[in-house]
């Protein structure tokens, strides 16, 4: 890892986050640890039905038990014409008719659809007399039969809303269908698999809150809120949801204790908070408990797969395709559309050269809590689907694994994959040999004959990932369907003193942005970092801006930052060619100062800020006084992050237990800003992988009740479930950006999974075993192995 | 309404309080020490975790009242005399850290670690003494290299120079 002092602190250094003394002392400001002068707290009647009619509902008694409120109810947002949650990005059938999409109120009206389905909400002086009353409710529900499996949703007799009725969202294609036929048909062998990507829950560890505020002097609304993208919630709740017009309505996304793509959407607590604030006269709190967010939190995955690879004479791939039933649960979350179609299919070519492919998605409503984009979006199932078909086609052709992959990368670029995607830069080959030499591929046989000896089964497995990331060209999501634009925007302020204020449009929650984007600004202006604060996470402070999602901050978000840079420092040429009496053209900035060609004047940079506020060296009607100035950025294509990990697992047959022994991770991220924060963000991706691919599933029952809603329920990764990571790197440049950045948020949680479950199939030496795999799921898999080895 | 008494961070605190309030409860919202978390309600994840009587507990599972007489010391009393400790300059120094959310709880469970273990702490040990403390954003990595480099810098800063201070008296 490179040292502090050996970069400074400009693009490249590892440097020490400035944002991490406040959390190290206890002083991090979290929306639960947000209080309102008068502030009540709102507790939600969850509907303990996967599936039923609300015949009716008798609030009396709750009302007036001590210190309530007020009980509210679905008809009361109805009444007050508050509008349901939105799904933004609209996907159209194989026909061209629209996705399927039933309504979804904030609280329910006349069905619930889940358990943890919101029914009424109570208000009340504290928490526990919320709670207390809201156990007084008296609902008649009418139970209907629950629709909780995937693949059989669609042909279930229980409808979950009467806009679709076969439970069918939309039957989405993508590809080429004639060309994939034909390439099978041509083709010397096949593989085929039967895969479940078992779905997620995201848990971050801060559970979702929000406060919502009502000046009435001002007629004006606040809600903090634990937001990945507090701007879009404002859009959302504004123009949709009509809470309030946007210039009335402040939203604020303090510290966020992680999000992973959980605290994208707009829920239903945010918007009754803050209705609820102005109906009742004061501020309103709600914090989510664990359960409530196993409950409620949209969740991740939950594809089942049939793909099938087709491979020549030569063991060149020529086709891939899949059908996917995708889960989207009981109501379309803000994004959920996109997750499984354009988040999915264009990342089915891999890393690799293929000439043919077709993807068809059905998706499908359950009633299961909403699923949405979870860490990595799509893009983890895409990458399951290639990286275990290519490993088992090695297997089956007899073949390596690593020079099976590497016999059909792609090696020229720019490339043209045949779903959507235009590959700008990479070079796989680079990473797989660096991968291959950190693991100690060489070393293979001794080890799986040395683990033998123990009785123990060695196994290694590859990913080799790519990624789209660093979301996107606007006018391209919005032609695949998308409400939004996906650019980022950013304000630089420079003081008269010459410190920085940057206002970036992108949201921290974890990912360092006070350090890496003050980096940028820091090497760019050659002003010390601590002279630059970045501002981010309110809509009254900072300009709109699209938030922090699909590792897009570096990207986009920083590209904005630096396009404007390039015109402050654009301005601060001016004001320096009047104070050095010089011609425009004959400045120079560099290292911090404005330069006059072939002189030795000069003008340091907090001089110059001092000079264009104090406006004394020239006239204000030839040149603006001040120094301050913004960009939005909207990138010319995705970025495509890509690498080769490597995971190498002993199992014990006798204990079913999985250890991962090595793991070598070779990420190409283009141009890193501070290798030490990247490398921590490619560790926590493969703790979620290896959680998905071997502790983590949460699972309902045939009547729809989530038996893992817990902590003791839902494993999640600790720290004696994993190793420590080998992580190296290679960089191409990215060509669509002006920093080369590629992003960095979601490879791990991408290219983990398939790379342990192939180890373990290739420990296994059969293919029998789905995510995730438990101890108890490998031991029985296990016996299989230890029987046939018996035999031989 | 029942009266409790404690220190917290050193300081007498004196409180009347609804007997089923929890020791978190006491201290986020009575104190207004917002450093803790409460992360699972369940006693899994260990955001919650503070020092009562030196050793680590989890402060949502506490009863305020069961605290009676206790010192209670939590993320915002570690640093003394306005430097921070070894453990909490460990995890900045390792990156051991990313939302921050996890952090007060593992940098107090850090510390209960090396004053139950000593300061020469293995991979091993950290990893199996850290189960009771979940973090989402880590993969552990770096706070496994920040608790042995903060249990060596506080071994460093001992008095005594070998043994933690409960090991010592034990």
């Amino acid at each position: 890892m490179s040292s502090q002092t050996s970069a400074g602190t400009g693009i490249g250094a590892s440097v020490r986050r400035k944002e991490d003394h406040r959390y190290i002392t206890g002083q991090g400001r979290y929306t639960d640890d947000i209080n309102r002068p008068g502030q009540a707290h709102a507790w939600f009647l969850r509907s303990p039905h996967a599936h039923a009619t609300i015949k009716s509902i008798d609030a009396k008694a709750a009302a007036a038990m001590p210190g309530v409120l007020a009980v509210f109810s679905g008809d009361d947002l109805a009444a007050d014409k508050v509008g349901g949650l939105i799904c933004g990005w609209m996907i159209h059938n194989k026909d061209g008719s629209p996705m399927r999409a039933g309504a979804h109120p904030a609280l329910a009206q006349g069905k619930v659809r889940y358990v943890g389905d919101h029914v009424c909400v109570v208000i009340a002086e504290t928490l526990a007399q919320a709670r207390d009353a809201a156990e007084a409710i008296v609902v008649d529900y009418g139970v209907l039969p629950a629709v909780v499996d995937t693949a059989s949703a669609a042909g279930a007799r229980s409808v979950v809303h009467a806009e679709a009725p076969d439970n069918t969202v939309f039957n989405w294609h993508l590809g080429n269908k004639d060309a994939t036929e034909a390439a099978f048909k041509a083709a010397a062998h096949v593989t085929r698999l039967d895969i479940v990507n078992n779905r997620l829950v995201p848990n971050p560890m801060e559970p979702r809150a929000a406060v919502g505020d009502y000046d009435q002097g001002e007629g004006a609304f606040t809600l903090y809120t634990t937001s990945q993208n507090p701007h879009v919630a404002r859009l959302v709740l504004s123009a949709f949801i009509g809470i309030a017009p946007e210039n009335k309505l402040r939203v604020v996304a303090p510290d966020v204790g992680g999000g992973f793509g959980s605290k994208i959407f707009i829920y239903a607590e945010e918007t009754v908070c803050v209705w609820a604030a102005k109906k009742v006269g004061r501020p309103v709190k709600w914090t989510s408990d664990r359960t409530e967010a196993f409950l409620s939190d949209a969740h991740g995955r939950d594809h089942v797969t049939h793909a099938e690879l087709a491979t020549d004479a030569d063991g060149k791939i020529t086709a891939l395709r899949v059908k996917t039933t995708a889960n989207l649960g009981a109501y379309l979350s803000t994004f959920s559309s996109s997750v499984p179609t354009y988040l999915y299919a264009p990342l089915l070519s891999g890393s690799y050269d293929i000439p043919a492919i077709y993807a068809e998605v059905d998706a499908v409503y359950t009633n299961t809590a909403p699923v949405d984009a979870y860490r990595g979006a799509g893009r983890p199932e895409a990458t399951f689907v290639v990286e275990r078909l290519v490993e088992v086609a090695a297997r089956e052709l007899g073949k390596d694994p690593a020079k099976f992959r590497m016999q059909n990368y792609i090696k020229k670029f720019p490339h043209q994959t045949p779903v959507i995607m235009m590959y700008d830069a990479g070079n796989y080959g680079a990473s797989m040999k660096k991968a291959l030499e950190i693991i100690d591929y060489k070393g293979l046989g001794k080890r799986k004959r040395d683990s033998a000896r123990n009785g123990k089964l060695r196994g290694i497995g590859f990913s080799s990932y790519i990624e789209a990331c660093g979301i996107a060209p606007s006018a391209a999501v919005g032609s695949l369907g998308a409400g939004v634009g996906l650019w980022e925007s950013a304000e630089v302020r420079v003081n008269p003193v010459g410190t920085v204020e940057v206002l970036t449009g992108s949201h921290s929650h974890g990912q360092g942005h006070e350090t890496t984007f003050a980096q940028l600004v820091s090497g760019r202006l050659g002003i010390p970092i601590e002279n630059v604060s970045i501002v981010h996470g309110d809509t009254d402070k900072v300009q709109m801006g699209m938030g922090t999602y699909g590792s897009r901050s570096g990207a986009v978000g920083m590209s904005a930052i630096f396009k404007a840079l390039d015109k402050v420092i654009a301005k601060g040429k001016k004001v320096a060619a009047y104070v050095l009496e010089a011609d425009e053209a004959d400045i120079d900035f560099t290292e911090g100062h404005f330069t006059v060609k072939g002189t030795d004047r000069k003008l340091d940079f907090g001089s110059c800020a001092l000079q264009a506020y104090v406006a004394h060296k020239f006239n204000g009607q030839d040149l603006e006084p001040g120094l301050k100035e913004g960009a939005f950025y909207d990138p010319t294509n995705f970025t495509f992050p890509a690498g080769v990990h490597i995971c190498e697992v002993e199992i014990d047959p006798d204990t079913g237990v999985t250890a991962i022994e090595r793991w070598a991770a070779v990420d190409d991220f283009g141009v890193v800003i501070n290798p030490m924060i990247v490398e921590g963000q490619v560790h926590g991706g493969i703790a979620q992988g290896v959680g998905q691919a071997l502790l983590e599933g949460a699972k309902y029952n045939a009547d729809g009740q989530l038996v893992t809603a817990s902590f003791m329920d839902y494993c999640m990764p600790r720290a004696d479930d994993l190793p420590s990571f080998d992580v190296g790197m290679t960089v191409t440049p990215c060509p669509s950006n002006p920093l080369g950045i590629k992003g960095c948020g979601e490879a791990g949680a991408i290219a983990a999974p398939p790379a342990v479950i192939n180890a373990i199939t290739d420990a296994l030496g059969h293919e029998d075993i789905a995510m995730p795999a438990t101890p108890m799921a490998v031991w029985r898999a296990a016996q299989k192995t230890v029987k046939r080895m018996a035999a031989e | 309404m029942a009266s409790v008494s404690l220190t917290v961070n050193g300081r007498a605190v004196a409180a009347n309080v609804d007997p089923r309030t929890l020791l978190v409860q006491l201290l986020r919202e009575n104190q207004r020490l917002t450093g803790t978390h409460v992360g699972c309600d369940t006693s899994q994840c260990g955001a919650c975790v503070v020092h009562v009587d030196g050793k680590a507990v989890k402060s949502c599972t506490t009863l305020a009242l069961s605290c009676e007489g206790a010192a209670v010391t939590t993320i915002e009393g570690l640093a003394t005399d306005g430097a921070l400790h070894p453990m909490q300059e460990a995890f900045r120094e390792h990156h051991g850290l990313q939302c921050g959310y996890c952090t007060p709880g593992m940098i107090m469970a850090a510390v209960d670690i090396v004053n139950r273990r000593g300061f020469s702490l293995d991979e091993k040990t950290i990893r199996e003494d850290l189960d009771g403390n979940i973090c989402r954003c880590t993969g552990y990595h770096n706070i496994v290299k920040a608790i042995a480099a903060g249990a060596e810098a506080m071994g460093g800063r001992s008095m005594a120079g070998k043994e933690p201070p409960r090991q010592a008296a034990e």
